[in-house]
């Protein structure tokens, strides 16, 4: 059974190319949403097995889209992994310490997402 | 070197890179003098950053290494000022506005050369490397230890949401917390319409969700706000609203503003700053770049859509004949027609977005002509007139040659020298007018000049020299100055031998005609000359006049049609061999569209009854005679290919309802047939 991933990012550049990058393996069904706005709206639509988040989007940022999740019985089984730039550092390790389980830096390679998401998912 | 497809990548990089980096110039000027004043605005700052970051993404995809690594020192110079890491001193304004203008070198010189050797950008990195050192004084003064907010907020911020919550405390403004529940099925609408009260009152520095176990049909928000006003003014903003709530946050020990009125950020200040930040918002949904292509693929989706639209009130119709207007019936042709409007409203604003002003061209005419002034010694004026006419883009773009070249034939041949001029009393500078306006569904573009105009007298004699015309032939004036449009009196000798005209004037006329358009010209011996181009505004949806010529069908567009008659066999008369009919006092010249396409059995050459429709473009009118008339339909013009592009009178294809295909009529081109071929 392929599992169902959710991208939160607000560039479509990095959305498509994280879902570009996982639908090639053939084993994961891809849910895109462009702001935390919209993964919350789209999250009780049906069964998310992952989210991949962007960090510094405008109103609901990534990291209190992981702080939702944690916080939500429903979805708190919901591993997250976040994206971030070589930049924000900082950023980075406050979404660790929310728990999120990795964190893949841009640019990024085919083999990080897959690499990333196969180890959280296994 | 770099390839045809760096090139082309570069071309567009070039684009886009001038255009941010000419925002930030702009801005710059403004950061400087709101640095001076110790006013420097966030959402500025931010917005500079962002570009910074965009740029130096751009140029690293593209391996452009010195633009890359200049924006990305700006870009971490950018990232500390806006962080409150260091402050806007000379270092990191000089920084800025010189590496600024490294950039827009390095960017000129990638689009002139396609590479960005020979500027040196290591000066640069250590001016922003030194900047960088200036370290700020700000932040020890204020921490978020005593803040009155939820651990689970403090956590959730981002570093820069952390330094702004930092500045607004440091620069003595109260923090809220406003406290939402909503309906999960509505909270996007509901939150969004908080937020921008309160953007209007300050600034949102963070908006957590959380939601509850005991109602999972609600979402619950914390949006953390600092803002110069009081709570009372921030309340009357909320109004009362179900589930809203708001609270004073308890700053550590820094006195609210209510009992400091001595706040150093007037009022004005904050409300300026929250509509910078709703501003940028904004400005991300005002204009994108989109390339044409995929409006053309958008374009045929909808020329699809009109197909289909057509083929369900077809059924629709039928349905309504067969079943009487009951039930299924009348609901499908309601729905067909539901259809059909919100169709015309996307078909309206899909051709809408692929308008752009005519002023692009012109202004490249412009400087085309200040070139040639200055080169030739000729002095002329180029008036414009009507530069915000708006056409389609793919046609602005391929009207740009034409138009060169009427102009520089313009200048070329119709002006005369300043010394002649003088001699014949007109004003030494020249005189070259380019006009567009709309008219309907046409634009028409005028180029005028005040030159010595055409002799239509020695194109006369050129054409009865050629065999183009019989000697003593009554030709008027209008048919002779057409002849200017041939081909043969197109070369660049024979133009020399006449008053100077036709250099590549049939070319024009075909660049034209291709566009659907046509050219006339009106010239007064030693007054000057005007060529007018009337243009459809689009070519790619029309609506047209189905017609049937034996068992064929033709399309005619609409907007060259000016009515359509029944008439008597006896009006026909015999003019030189063509028939005629008189119409409204005027002599109207026939086509039966079945000799010009050779079609077999049409009805219309023998009754006694038969339909013309009378088609013009610019001033002149010709009767196409047909058997008979089939209804108004949008159409979609498809090219028929190279295969045809040398048969006249079809301007495309177009496919009905039925999956049928059938030609759609090029008018300009069948009115020269009639009224030259002979």
């Amino acid at each position: 059974m392929s599992r169902t991933i959710m991208v939160v990012d607000d560039s479509s550049t990095t959305r498509s190319l994280v879902a570009s990058h996982l639908l090639e393996s053939g084993d994961y069904d891809i849910v895109e949403a462009a702001s935390g706005f919209e993964a919350l709206k789209v999250l009780p639509a049906g069964k998310v097995d992952l989210i991949i988040t962007d960090i510094n989007m405008p109103d609901i940022n990534g990291l209190e889209l992981i702080s939702f999740v944690r916080e939500n019985p429903i979805y708190r089984h919901i591993p997250t992994i976040i994206i971030t730039t070589e930049d924000s550092e900082e950023d980075r390790k406050r979404g660790m310490e929310l728990g999120a389980m990795e964190y893949i830096v841009k640019p990024f390679t085919a083999e990080e997402i897959r690499g990333a998401v196969g180890r959280v998912l296994k | 070197m770099a390839g045809k497809k760096e090139k082309s990548a570069y071309a567009e990089f070039v684009i886009e890179a001038e255009e941010l980096l000419e925002s930030m110039g702009d801005r710059l000027t403004a950061l400087e003098k709101d640095a001076e004043e110790g006013n420097v605005d966030p959402g500025m700052v931010n917005d500079f950053f962002r570009s910074m970051h965009t740029l130096k993404g751009l140029s690293g995809m593209l391996g452009l290494k010195n633009v890359s690594d200049l924006s990305h020192g700006l870009e971490n110079l950018m990232d500390m000022l806006r962080m409150g890491k260091i402050d806007f001193r000379h270092g990191a304004m000089d920084a800025l506005f010189s590496g600024v203008e490294i950039l827009s070198r390095l960017v000129a010189r990638v689009g002139a050369a396609g590479s960005e050797e020979g500027i040196d950008i290591s000066a640069e990195l250590r001016r922003i490397r030194q900047a960088m050192e200036e370290k700020a004084e700000g932040d020890r003064d204020v921490t978020l230890e005593n803040v009155g907010l939820d651990q689970r907020i403090l956590e959730t911020l981002t570093e820069y949401e952390e330094h702004r919550l930092l500045d607004n405390l440091r620069r003595n403004n109260s923090l809220y917390r406003v406290e939402a529940h909503f309906p999960f099925a509505s909270f996007d609408r509901e939150l969004h319409e908080i937020s921008e009260k309160l953007r209007s009152q300050g600034e949102i520095i963070s908006t957590l969700p959380s939601s509850d176990e005991s109602s999972p049909e609600t979402i619950s928000f914390d949006l953390v706000v600092g803002s110069a006003k009081t709570r009372k003014q921030i309340a009357r903003s909320l109004g009362k609203r179900k589930g809203v709530t708001l609270h004073a946050v308890e700053c550590g020990g820094t006195p609210p503003p209510a009992a400091a009125p001595a706040s150093r950020e007037p009022p004005e200040r904050a409300a300026a700053e929250a509509g910078y930040e709703s501003m940028t918002l904004k400005s991300l949904s005002q204009t994108v770049r989109v390339d044409i292509r995929k409006l053309d693929n958008l374009m045929n989706i909808v020329g699809e859509l009109v197909i289909n639209r057509t083929s369900i009130s077809q059924i629709s119709q039928e349905l309504l004949v067969l079943r009487g207007f009951t039930g299924l019936a009348v609901d499908l042709s309601k729905g067909a027609r539901n259809l059909e409007r919100n169709l015309r409203q996307l078909q309206q604003a899909v051709i809408g977005s692929r308008m752009v002003p005519i002023g692009q061209v012109f202004s490249r005419l412009n400087r085309v002509v200040r070139k040639l002034s200055q080169d030739f010694g000729k002095k002329v004026e180029l008036t414009v007139h009507g530069e915000e006419t708006e056409l389609d883009k793919l046609m602005v773009e391929d009207l740009a040659d034409p138009l060169l070249h009427l102009v520089r034939n313009s200048f070329d041949h119709g002006l005369e020298a300043p010394a002649e001029r003088k001699k014949l009393g007109k004003p030494e500078v020249g005189s070259i007018e380019l006009r567009a306006e709309q008219r309907g569904n046409h634009i028409i573009i005028e180029i005028e000049d005040d030159g010595r105009g055409i002799d239509v007298e020695k194109i006369r004699k050129i054409a009865v020299d050629k065999g183009l015309l019989e000697e003593g032939h009554s030709a008027d004036e209008q048919s002779v100055l057409n002849f200017l449009f041939l081909p043969a009196f197109s070369t660049k000798e024979k133009a020399s031998q006449m008053s100077g005209r036709g250099v590549g004037l049939d070319v024009v006329k075909t660049n034209v005609a291709r566009l659907g358009g046509m050219i006339d010209v009106e010239t007064e011996l030693g007054v000057g000359t005007r060529l007018t181009i009337t243009l459809p505004i689009t070519l790619a949806i029309i609506q047209a006049l189905l017609v049937e010529v034996g068992d064929e069908h033709f399309a005619i567009p609409l907007n060259s049609i000016l009515e359509s008659n029944r008439i008597y066999k006896g009006q026909i008369k015999t003019v030189e061999k063509r028939e005629v009919i008189h119409l409204r006092d005027r002599t109207l010249p026939l086509l039966r569209l079945a000799d010009i396409f050779r079609i077999g059995g049409s009805r219309a050459a023998n009754s006694d009854k038969l339909y013309v429709v009378v088609v013009g473009l610019a001033e002149k009118r010709l009767g196409l005679v047909v058997d008979s008339l089939q209804g108004q339909q949008e159409v979609v013009i498809k090219s028929l290919g190279e295969v045809f592009e040398g048969v006249t009178g079809v301007a495309g294809a177009t496919e009905l309802g039925d999956k049928k295909a059938i030609l759609v009529l090029d008018v300009g081109a069948l009115i020269e047939e009639a009224t030259h071929g002979s």
